[in-house]
């Protein structure tokens, strides 16, 4: 299963391709819109979305909770001690 | 290292990922707030019932010891294990459909009973996996596959009937509170009492598109608009219309089931 991660000083964002249906919940809901449909097909002929700004992602759990399709999900690098 | 997997992985059957519901229905995101209620709980101690329809998929999907058991009968399956064995802490998952049509004596007879139950009732307002048939939830003049010209009849309020049957925890929330509704489910698993969730949820496929959705995004973006938190509301005002009234709806004490058949022993 080909598993795409962005990084950045404050975690990690992992994307499962396959997993995902392309409904759009993660791109829509991020707060700062920071990702985007990407031109990758998968087997089941979604596109997945991409994280095309790293630094601006907050490593919320917004896409994670609201992904349908347990396909995109973040790690702190360190927890804080409150959700941003 | 920083794990690479999903934080809930341990919690779903990986192998049957990815699951069969639609793009942008509901359940998979109804079921994810249910996982990360359950993280935490002694999961030896949990099963997980459910009956048929795409909602009831989701006892394939959850790492417990889940039943997937004949259409409606959830409810008095769980009854049977919950009796039989009071440390389970059981939760019964079910549509609209498989819940409050085909099942809907076994819940108001559990609610009455305030047997120790924690039930979830997924509500998209309509029989999803045979095709989009009207449901007892189906709002008034909406269109489905058996109400083409629109809905003549009036839906139920299943909130308000849980907590007029003797339900003592009653929360309604949408796909779209994830937070709330993943608290208002570790308050559920937790009560010692039959507890209610009604997740007013989406269903693109056979009911969005015959009544206007784009997707369901776009369900999920309205149902979000139109949603308003009220705790402990007046259940008179909390009939789905123009407006979704959400929150927690009864939290109140009684002796449970459990309690009662205990004292006579
Ligand atoms: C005894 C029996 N009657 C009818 C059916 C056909 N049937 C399967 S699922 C379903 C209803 C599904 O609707 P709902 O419970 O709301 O779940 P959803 O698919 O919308 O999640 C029906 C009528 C059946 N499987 N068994
Ligand atoms: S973690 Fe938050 S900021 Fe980052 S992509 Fe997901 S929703 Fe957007
Ligand atoms: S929410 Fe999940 S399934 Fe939907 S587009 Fe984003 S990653 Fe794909
Ligand atoms: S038919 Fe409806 S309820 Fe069933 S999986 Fe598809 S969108 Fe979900």
């Amino acid at each position: 299963m080909s598993m795409k991660s962005w990084q950045n000083q404050r975690g990690f964002l992992f994307l499962k391709e396959e997993r995902c249906k392309g409904c759009g919940f993660c791109i829509d809901l991020c707060p700062k819109k920071v990702l985007r449909q990407s031109e990758v097909m998968n087997a089941k002929g979604y596109h997945p979305p991409e994280l095309y700004d790293v630094e601006g992602c907050i490593m919320c759990d917004i896409c994670t909770e609201i992904c349908p399709d347990f396909a995109i999900y973040r790690y702190r690098s360190k927890e804080r001690g409150k959700n941003a | 290292m920083v794990p690479q997997e999903h934080p809930l992985e341990q919690l779903l059957r990986s192998d049957r990922m990815p699951h069969i519901w639609c793009p942008g229905c509901g359940l998979g995101t109804d079921l994810g707030c249910y996982l990360r209620a359950l993280s935490g709980m002694d999961l030896d101690k949990v099963a997980f019932v459910s009956g048929i329809g795409c909602s009831g998929r989701a006892a394939g999907y959850v790492a417990v010891d889940s039943f997937h058991v004949t259409h409606g009968r959830g409810i008095p399956f769980a009854i049977g294990l919950k009796v039989a064995n009071p440390e389970l802490t059981v939760t019964v998952w079910g549509g609209d459909g498989d819940i409050f049509a085909i099942g809907g004596n076994h819940f108001i007879h559990a609610a009455r009973r305030n047997i120790e139950l924690n039930v979830i009732c997924i509500n998209n307002a309509i029989y999803g996996m045979t095709g989009g048939q009207v449901a007892p939830s189906t709002p008034l003049r909406a269109k489905t596959t058996t109400t083409p010209y629109g809905n003549y009849e009036h839906p139920f309020n299943f909130s308000y009937m849980a907590a007029a049957s003797g339900a003592t925890y009653v929360a309604r929330w949408t796909t779209a509170h994830t937070k709330e509704l993943t608290k208002s489910m570790r308050e559920a698993l937790e009560w010692k009492g039959f507890s209610f969730i009604e997740v007013i949820s989406m269903c693109p496929t056979t009911f969005g598109r015959r009544n206007g959705f784009a997707d369901g995004l776009e369900m999920l973006k309205d149902m979000k608009a139109r949603s308003e938190v009220k705790n402990f509301p007046d259940l008179e005002d909390t009939d789905i219309g123009e407006k979704i009234v959400v929150g927690k709806f009864v939290e109140k004490e009684k002796r449970s089931y459990l309690e009662e058949v205990k004292q006579w022993r």
